[in-house]
């Protein structure tokens, strides 16, 4: 009875990590006041980053840092349209996922071929936490690799900059009242784009995490709705970390036990099973009373308030 | 006064394809001969002109859709999936309804693809307006839940008899649309008159003059009687009646039956076509006919020359940021105005 359990809690810190690194990504968009629908091609984007820099080098951490920098320069796009231009976010944001797709289906046609033969590149292995003891399986919820460890780190880490930090204050005024913010001297657009570039990379890193740990190669559309089950996230977390992190741990565990009792052969359609986070989000959201506690200025750009004067 | 916006319209494309062709570059492939094959695939022959009108058709109805929800100031992401329970339901009916006679199978599947459609899209009006649940949240949740019913449709209570692909059975030739000339079914021309209804109702009747004044301004709408709430259910209603016939039109006019991997994210595309279109039925039938081209000229483009034909979506995404950027830099009208939701057409 503990064993299944704790093998289904290792399952599930390891399906959590990716959504965890991109829900946080939204939170710290969201909390400046950005809506980024394009998470999901942000972490595309990371992935294939990851992988062929990982490939070029055969070091994972350079191909995390890879991930890093191409998916904070799609952030930058991004940027230049809903900062800059004062674009819809929500528009800009699905462009973002269309140009996603095509990017990396072009690139990795170009890069690996035709056929796109599935290429292994290493990857971040377990911690082995002083036991290579595999028969203790007790212990396999700690036998993550490092980028887990770092998710959860970063959970903290955002809450501390969040609130407690001049920073923190700073970025939140701007996404409860931007006019407000602005009349007391914060730089409205510059917090933006440092909530939107720290944001965005830390998509890619999730990205990254499904070619760099979770798999250990790149497949087209590998992040399979997970930037949107982030946003998701953002809202059921209440766009707090904690809630965020309960919330990954949430839909991680959902899609564990779907993968446990797909292994025991239990008679549930295996599509239905799929179909579970996106219900269950759903669900949450119509209890928790949807988008109540978003930050006020959620999704508005500068402009509608900038023209008048 | 309507020259500019459509003389930055064209400018969009001419920079999407400029932006491109230097991807093309980029990725190592001769830009003339792929985009050749595009031109060829899409424009080439009458096969290919037949292709260009097919992948038109599913793009007009749901640009449509998406088109008149940011009219109305709803997030509709969710054309894809009320493509999807279309397609589904459609399915469902025409192969129970086979027997009856001659063109009531095939008003029937159509029907009960738009119903649902209706359905899925006021599913999303009901969770925002009973529950502030987002509709960008909402729709995109229900995006993901329509293609895991399709998937455990046809690999369950509809798969075919055989039991060998995930598939339904091919539906009797009574529920299917009749062909106009070639493969051209008549579904096309529903696009068509679609788009017309739509600019009818758009333009000339009051929910037409709600949607838009509570996508200008909901507070003045409001203020004037005016009920988001009523103006939000209606537009998802008919948003999502219009995805689902292009989902039942897929099924009845083009593939015959459903299958796992049935939607080519059309309702994501629907978003360029009816931003291109700056959200205006006329714009949107000239908006879905280049892309309804694209997608058409790709294949060819992925066979002749090895690009990947999500190539594509590449040119889509560039139009949709081009456009976006030439509205910032252009004038705006007035304080109220959204990007886009200020295009052509008078009030009643």
């Amino acid at each position: 009875m503990i064993e299944p359990a704790a093998l289904l809690l290792a399952s599930t810190l390891a399906l959590a990590t990716p959504l965890l690194f991109a829900a946080l990504g939204e939170l710290v968009h969201e909390r400046a006041g950005v809506v980024n629908i394009g998470i999901e091609g942000l972490m595309l984007i990371g992935a294939l980053a990851g992988m062929v820099g990982c490939h070029l080098t055969q070091s994972p951490f350079l191909g995390l840092c890879a991930a890093c920098a191409a998916s904070a320069l799609a952030g930058g796009l991004f940027g230049v349209w809903v900062v800059w231009l004062d674009a819809s976010q929500i528009v800009a944001g699905a462009a973002l996922n269309i140009l996603a797709v095509g990017v990396t289906g072009v690139a990795y046609r170009a890069i690996f071929g035709v056929t796109g033969a599935a290429l292994a590149v290493p990857t971040f292995e377990p911690l082995t936490l002083g036991t290579d003891n595999a028969d203790f399986v007790l212990l396999a919820p700690l036998r993550q690799d490092v980028l887990v460890y770092l998710a959860l780190a970063l959970v903290p880490l955002v809450w501390l900059v969040l609130f407690r930090t001049r920073l923190g204050l700073r970025l939140r005024a701007v996404g409860e009242a931007p006019d407000a913010a602005a009349s007391v001297g914060i730089p409205v657009a510059r917090m933006r784009w440092g909530a939107i570039i720290a944001g965005a990379t830390l998509a890619g890193v999730g990205g990254a995490y499904l070619s760099l740990a979770y798999s250990n190669t790149f497949a087209e559309g590998m992040s399979s709705g997970r930037g949107f089950i982030a946003l998701a996230i953002v809202v059921f977390g209440r766009w707090h970390p904690l809630g965020v992190l309960a919330g990954a741990l949430l839909f991680g565990g959902a899609t564990a036990l779907q993968f446990d009792l797909q292994a025991r052969s239990v008679a549930v359609s295996y599509h239905l099973m799929l179909m579970l986070p996106y219900v269950l989000t759903l669900v949450v959201l119509v209890f928790a009373g949807g988008g109540s506690g978003a930050p006020a200025a959620l999704g508005q750009p500068r402009g509608a308030h900038d023209e008048g004067g | 006064m309507n020259l500019a916006p459509n003389v930055l319209r064209l400018l969009a494309i001419a920079v999407a394809f400029g932006v491109s062709i230097l991807v093309l570059i980029a990725a190592g492939s001769d830009p003339i001969v792929a985009l050749g094959a595009l031109v060829g695939g899409a424009l080439g022959d009458r096969y290919a002109l037949a292709d260009t009108a097919l992948k038109t058709c599913p793009l007009l109805f749901t640009g449509l859709a998406v088109a008149i929800a940011f009219r109305a100031g709803v997030w509709n992401i969710g054309a894809e999936g009320q493509l999807l329970v279309g397609a589904l339901a459609a399915t469902a009916i025409g192969s129970a309804a086979g027997a009856l006679p001659a063109p009531l199978p095939a008003i029937c599947a159509l029907g009960s693809g738009v119903l649902a459609g209706a359905a899925w899209g006021g599913l999303a009006a009901l969770l925002r307006v009973t529950r502030n649940v987002s509709e960008i949240i909402g729709t995109i949740m229900l995006n993901f839940i329509a293609i895991r019913l399709v998937g455990w449709a046809v690999h369950g209570p509809m798969m075919e008899q055989a039991a060998r692909y995930p598939q339904s059975d091919l539906l009797p030739a009574s529920a299917l649309l009749p062909t106009l000339v070639d493969r051209v079914h008549a579904g096309t021309l529903l696009a068509l008159l679609a788009a017309l209804a739509i600019w009818i109702v758009l333009f000339r009747t009051t929910v037409g003059f709600r949607w838009r004044a509570v996508g200008a301004n909901p507070r003045a709408a409001a203020v004037q009687g005016f009920d988001p709430n009523r103006a939000l259910v209606s537009v998802m209603l008919t948003s999502g009646a219009l995805a689902g016939a292009a989902g039942a039109i897929e099924v009845l006019g083009v593939t015959g039956r459903l299958y796992g991997q049935f939607s080519a994210g059309h309702g994501y595309t629907a978003i360029a076509v009816a931003l291109l279109a700056r959200l205006h039925p006329g714009g949107v039938v000239l908006a879905a006919i280049l892309f309804g081209a694209l997608a058409a000229g790709a294949g060819a483009m992925q066979r002749v020359a090895g690009v990947s034909a999500v190539f594509v979506s590449v040119v889509q995404a560039v139009t949709v940021f081009s456009v976006l950027a030439l509205e910032a830099v252009r004038p705006r009208r007035g304080a109220h105005h959204r990007g886009g939701a200020d295009g052509g057409g008078e009030s009643p």
